[in-house]
């Protein structure tokens, strides 16, 4: 059982939790942020997908205790001061999500590609994002948002 | 017209009203009519408890309006279309209504479940019904307040407005509303007149969904809960012999293992815990001898399709002698693996069983049923369950079967804890109701350039083609036709998956025309309107597709799919089915990209009558195409002993961005009930794209999944 401390969403957080916890389940359980969704366990599917240090990564295999010192960015700290990322507005005004449940994970790989690529091909999404599953297939709309929201930066 | 509802209400006994204690009216509707008389109407909004819950609308007192959407939503858009019918209505702005889910309630709400695309066909008079009665009786009280007489009133945006011009708002009103007599005589909208439906109207959870809210069923959390890893037999046909809980006992934060049946539960303070402390367990299992591979699934359907027992569907004329004197015999055997859901929320379920109660939360298309089988295994009083409907990570049939539900309620009756069960993928994957392996085999008769005879066979496992189905087209549009259907009993687990059966029928089917439209040297979409030229509508009550909205959909397909125009590298394949009360027809286009094909684009028209939501209805649209495609050229289980080989996303394939047609919808325009499209979209979708394929590459794919052939054409293609 460790005690280490994490960035996420800008605020320091002091955590009891086994070393080999994942941080995606640091999140969930310990920090009751549970816009961070589990899919697959092992890094397949993307929904689990935070920002640490800007980069988008998967939670679920990430060590938290490995952690200490990152900037880690969930979905819930994505937006600043009550103003949504332009990647968010760009998902409402297509009305991207069908279940949902794979959204955050998306978002948060899209806000990660496009603050590196802001002016990025429909291929380059396409290669962003095909690491993300999204089981209702609302993939046409990803790509759609994606590139919006890229304009909106 | 046929596609009608023909559900009969009477108003009286199906809407109630009562004022709210805080103020405002809360009108009660029960969904498909038939209230009992014995329910009595509510009080109070915050002293109802769900068993005499039985609300649809609140009214404030400010004039907003709140609306409880009865049925489960899993990503098809329920929750904001239902309550779009009602605002249309009722005619309030859509800006001054906010939705939240109803939970179960038996005795209000009937067919409260996600499942079959029926949830808008189902719900279209009674939703409309019901806001028209509000809007009536709000009309009501406001012309008493005035001294005037209701018809010369009318309501608009929330506002009822009288003869000289004075208004008043639905909230200024609602105290005197809660106190009318439920009128009888409310009349419906003209759809002309419609000011919501047909409007784009963003899903009403998007903020809470893009911003991570807890709105799903792994995110509820309740005070002192343990959250639960189960294991359960790794194979179909094995039983727990014994086991050694040693070592996960020793996992910090696991609290508790308890066996239960052949499945051990272990029971920890956190979902890491949970699952580190199931992988420590060191479980015996021993089998029956049943350990079935697939392999051996092949033989017994081929073995049912080669001379076994079947049972005749649909029989019209006489098939044989159609063979007989046909000028060419054509005979196809289409062959498809079982399928798991996949949803991206694992199954999982909370429950609390305690003496007075049993308190359920989760994801479930099926609330009612399951609520019963778990009075039934606790042997409590149906009284006493109490479930709430959490948002769905998707269903695709899954959700319809509460074995995880079932599994909480156990494990919390023996414990005697709130628990929440969590399934890993690999669970998930493991312990699946899958879509069952299923064969067809299909022979037709060709005479005079016409089809004289269709005989169509099905070998499935465990269960087989349903309800109306053996009347789909083809039946009707040729006269000497046969369907018959056997199955091999096994002890996988199957069940129903997006559009069950005909999700791999229509594949089987809309290749097999394909390959007659090549013979006769006819274009493939001619010989669909050809054959829908021979039915004779409204002559059999159990075909209850339209030929004529048939065509007209597969016409609009053609032309927005520039059907037979396309330029030399891009290589088209057509489909049509109707399933689930809706047409669709898709042109799917497809390029070769170092000799391997690639589909580009999938042009779609649907018949669902009257677009409630078109945003929404296109999502779904889109959604299925893809499903379609992606199951079709990637999906495949293969058992292994009684074991699925692939238990997680390294190996089983899910089509991914990078592999996605663009999809282009289009709808029928008309005015006829809304039907639903949940699943009608993906059927068509494997028959377009190997159709379109066959003309790229000269191969005739009959298996699914298409990667596997494909394979053979390139090593560098990953099946």
């Amino acid at each position: 059982m460790g005690n280490y401390s994490l960035k996420v969403n800008g605020k320091t957080v002091d955590v009891v939790a086994d070393d080999d916890t994942p941080l995606l389940w640091v999140l969930r359980d310990e920090l009751n942020l549970a816009g961070t969704k589990f899919g697959c366990g092992i890094g397949q599917c993307g929904a689990c997908t935070v920002h640490v240090d800007g980069e988008a990564t998967r939670s679920c295999l990430l060590p938290a205790a490995a952690m200490e010192g990152k900037e880690i960015t969930t979905i819930e700290g994505l937006a600043t001061d009550d103003k949504l990322h332009p990647v968010q507005e760009a998902w409402k005004e297509v009305d991207v999500p069908q279940c949902g449940y794979c959204q955050a994970g998306q978002i948060m790989t899209a806000s990660a590609f496009l603050s590196k690529n802001p002016a990025p091909t429909n291929d380059d999404i396409r290669q962003a994002m095909n690491g993300n599953i999204c089981r209702c297939a609302a993939y046409n709309r990803i790509e759609k948002a994606v590139a919006i929201a890229s304009k909106n930066l | 017209m046929k596609q009608e509802n023909k559900m009969v209400f009477s108003r009286r006994n199906f809407i109630r009203t009562s004022a709210l204690a805080s103020g405002g009216i809360i009108i009660g509707v029960n969904f498909l009519g038939a209230c009992k008389e014995t329910a009595a109407p509510p009080v109070d909004i915050a002293q109802l408890n769900f068993q005499d819950f039985n609300a649809f609308i609140k009214i404030a007192e400010n004039g907003y309006v709140t609306i409880f959407s009865p049925n489960p939503e899993i990503g098809q858009g329920v929750k904001t279309s239902m309550p779009m019918i009602i605002a249309e209505e009722l005619d309030v702005p859509w800006e001054h209504v906010s939705v939240e889910q109803a939970p179960l309630n038996n005795e209000s709400f009937q067919r409260q479940v996600a499942g079959g695309s029926q949830s808008i066909r189902f719900g279209w008079d009674s939703l409309r019904q019901t806001g028209a009665t509000a809007k009536l009786m709000l009309i009501q009280a406001a012309a008493t307040r005035w001294g005037v007489e209701p018809n010369t009133c009318t309501a608009s945006d929330g506002v009822i407005t009288n003869g000289k011009g004075e208004t008043l708002g639905y909230g200024d009103v609602v105290n005197d509303a809660a106190q009318l007599e439920v009128p009888e005589n409310a009349t419906l909208k003209e759809t002309k007149d419609y000011k919501i439906i047909g409007k784009d109207a963003t899903n009403v959870d998007i903020d809470d969904i893009i911003t991570g809210k807890p709105l799903f069923g792994l995110d509820y959390v309740a005070e002192g809960m343990k959250y639960v890893s189960v294991l359960r037999p790794p194979a179909f046909g094995q039983t727990l012999k014994g086991f050694d809980d040693t070592e996960a006992k020793k996992v910090s934060g696991v609290t508790e293992v308890v066996q239960f049946g052949d499945k051990i539960a272990v029971l920890a303070n956190n979902t890491w815990a949970a699952m580190k402390g199931k992988k420590a367990l060191i479980p015996e299992w021993e089998s029956d001898g049943k350990l079935e591979s697939t392999e051996h699934h092949d033989q017994k359907l081929n073995a049912l399709l080669n001379g076994g027992k079947l049972t005749i569907a649909r029989e019209d004329g006489n098939v044989n002698k159609a063979f007989a004197e046909a000028d060419q015999v054509v005979e196809r055997t289409y062959e498809s693996p079982f399928l798991p859901h996949n949803c991206m929320e694992p199954m999982n379920f909370y429950a609390n069983v305690t003496a007075d109660k049993v308190h359920l939360v989760g994801p479930i298309q099926t609330p009612a049923g399951t609520a019963r089988q778990i009075a039934d295994i606790l042997e409590r009083d149906e009284k006493d369950i109490h479930l709430e409907m959490t948002r769905m990570g998707g269903g695709f049939g899954r959700r319809l079967y509460g074995d995880f539900a079932r599994e909480a309620a156990r494990i919390s009756d023996l414990t005697k804890k709130p628990v929440k069960v969590i399934f890993s993928r690999e669970d998930d994957m493991a312990a699946g109701t899958y879509r069952p392996a299923i064969k067809y085999r299909i022979k037709a008769s060709l005479k005079d350039g016409k089809v004289t005879g269709y005989h169509l066979k099905e070998a499935s496992v465990n269960s087989n083609m349903y309800g109306l189905i053996p009347n789909f087209f083809p039946a009707g549009a040729i006269a000497n036709y046969k369907v018959e259907t056997g199955n091999y009993q096994s002890n996988i687990t199957t069940g129903a998956w997006r559009a069950p059966y005909t999700n791999f029928l229509a594949f089987a089917e809309q290749s097999f025309f394909d390959e007659l439209a090549e013979i006769l040297e006819v274009d493939a979409v001619q010989l669909r309107l050809d054959l829908l030229d021979n039915v004779d509508e409204g002559a059999d009550e159990r075909i209850q597709y339209s030929a004529s909205r048939m065509k007209e959909t597969i016409k609009l397909a053609a032309d927005k799919g520039n059907w037979g125009k396309s330029d030399a590298n891009t290589y088209q394949g057509f489909a049509a089915y109707y399933s689930h009360n809706t047409h669709v027809a898709e042109v799917a286009e497809v390029t070769l990209e170092n000799g391997l094909p690639k589909v580009k684009k999938v042009t779609v028209a649907v018949d669902c009558g009257i677009v409630v939501n078109p945003t929404g209805a296109k999502n779904q649209v889109e959604g299925g195409v893809i499903d379609g495609i992606g199951h079709a050229m990637y999906g495949d289980l293969l058992f292994n002993d009684g074991q699925p080989k692939a238990t997680n996303f390294d190996a089983y394939r899910l089509i991914r961005m990078d592999e996605t047609p663009i999809v282009e919808t289009h709808f029928v325009e008309n005015n006829l009930s809304p039907t639903g499209l949940g699943e009608p979209g993906l059927p068509p979708a494997g028959g377009a794209l190997a159709n379109a394929i066959k003309l790229a590459t000269g191969q005739r794919l009959l298996k699914q999944p298409f990667a596997k052939d494909l394979g053979k054409i390139s090593k560098d293609f990953k099946s």
